[in-house]
């Protein structure tokens, strides 16, 4: 158990996804001008994460390795997601409309984000078993929510100040992710 | 033969990956902490690229149209495969130290992106001949990001690359500025780069005027596919309207001083 605990702890803020891994940098950067769309953002990262993550663990265990097929592990991972993302769509579509309404927008946008992948490949890599890979999914992806909707409050802060025509726009972004990089280096002292 | 050229050409400069188009920025950052990571990458980037491309692009008229992206994932995702079983085999060091970016090169918006708008429409030579420029591009503009990073954050040059006097180190470890290497650095340097890029005006997916309607927010390394090809729709018609808004202007300008010109001259008239 504790050790559980240590996982999700330092999958989400001492080794933070986009911070310190660079994962999932896109949406990081993209969807994250106004606080409301960051929320919906991240999310919905958490939701298919925490999926993904569950779903590749098991086709992992239970499939490629009884049939001696590991190294298709990346071709295998990226279409169970890519199916997971549209069926996951459909079901919240018929079911759950007002999810989907909160969601539906994002989740297109989550096939191409890196983390997903990167987090069913880093199971494999780490050889997490199943509740190991969940508790790491659900780190990772709380991480990116965190590190999203901290970016766009600072963004919603600064967007009225008085930024240096050259800084404007992204390379301020950037220097705030940077900085915020910076203050997420001090969890590593946590574990 | 030209048409080659102008895409190696195109590739290296005019739409360059990393400092025009700002696509692939999580391997940029990640593994530019030395030029030798950098060059590995790229050039991993550079062999998917070419061979996807190549076969994309000769297979263009065999997949249906509505699963394209799909195929596009699994012609991309199965030579990265082979990319990532050769260096395993050939190359176990830089493996280890790529780790899971090796893989990721998948998701890679570099690659989905040449296939959509290039290598979907185009024969298949001038295609392979994209995938190497835009693979050129990509291991250039890497290797001059981690040479910097690697120079004032390690104090090296081309470790593990070539073997210099003094363990390749230029400047002493007490002088240098080890953030840089790490993973804020990162940030700060592509900071820096697009900082440069909007002080120039140079081209870049970063510095248009962008309208707010398009989905990624004007940040083209968010999106690809059909959503990449509709924002730059969307840019481009915007870039369009402004210039058509500007000359709307100007003519106004002009015909409101002929007017006035005309009018200055009847009253000269009526007097």
């Amino acid at each position: 158990m504790t050790q559980l605990i240590l996982l999700l702890i330092s999958a989400a803020l001492v080794n933070n996804v986009v911070l310190s891994r660079f994962l999932g940098l896109c949406p990081f950067l993209g969807v994250s001008k106004k606080t409301e769309t960051s929320v919906g953002m991240g999310a919905a990262v958490i939701f298919v994460i925490t999926l993904s993550s569950m779903a590749a663990s098991l086709i992992y265990t239970h499939i490629l390795i009884p049939l001696k097929l590991e190294y298709l592990q990346t071709i295998v991972f990226i279409l169970v997601i890519a199916a997971l993302v549209q069926f996951v769509e459909m079901v919240l579509k018929k079911n759950m409309p007002s999810l989907y309404e909160a969601l539906g927008v994002y989740l297109p946008l989550i096939t191409t984000n890196c983390a997903v992948l990167g987090v069913a490949l880093d199971n494999v890599a780490k050889e997490y078993n199943f509740a190991q890979s969940l508790v790491y999914g659900v780190g990772t992806a709380s991480g990116f929510a965190l590190a999203i909707v901290l970016l766009s409050g600072v963004r919603e802060k600064i967007e009225n100040n008085d930024i240096p025509h050259v800084v404007s726009g992204m390379p301020i972004v950037l220097i705030t992710a940077g900085l915020m990089a910076i203050a997420f280096t001090g969890f590593s002292g946590l574990i | 033969m030209n048409k080659s050229l102008e895409r190696l050409y195109n590739g290296i400069f005019r739409e360059n990956p990393t400092f025009v188009l700002m696509l692939g920025m999580c391997p940029t950052l990640a593994v530019t902490t030395s030029v030798v990571n950098a060059i590995g990458m790229g050039l991993s980037t550079t062999a998917v690229l070419m061979f996807s491309n190549l076969i994309i692009s000769a297979m263009r008229n065999i997949i249906p149209d509505r699963v394209r992206i799909p195929a596009f994932i699994v012609i991309v995702a199965s030579l990265v495969t082979v990319v990532q079983l050769l260096m395993q085999g050939y190359t176990p060091e830089l493996y280890k130290s790529l780790g899971i970016y090796i893989p990721l090169i998948v998701v890679n918006c570099i690659i989905l992106g040449r296939a959509e708008s290039y290598a979907s429409k185009n024969p298949a030579i001038p295609s392979f001949f994209d995938g190497i420029g835009m693979g050129i591009g990509f291991t250039l503009s890497l290797s001059c990001i981690a040479f910097v990073r690697e120079l004032i954050g390690a104090g090296t040059i081309f470790k593990g690359l070539i073997a210099l006097p003094n363990n390749n180190q230029i400047i002493p470890t007490d002088f240098t500025i080890s953030i840089l290497v790490l993973a804020p650095g990162a940030f700060f340097v592509l900071a820096l780069l697009s900082a440069l890029q909007n002080y120039f005006k140079a081209p870049s997916a970063t510095n248009t005027g962008m309208s707010s309607d398009i989905a990624c927010g004007g940040n083209c390394s968010a999106c690809f596919g059909e959503s990449k090809a509709h924002n730059h729709n969307a840019i481009d018609k915007d870039i369009e309207e402004k210039e058509l808004e500007a000359k709307r202007k100007k003519e106004e300008a002009l015909a409101k001083a002929k007017a006035e010109k005309e009018n200055a001259a009847n009253a000269g008239e009526g007097k």
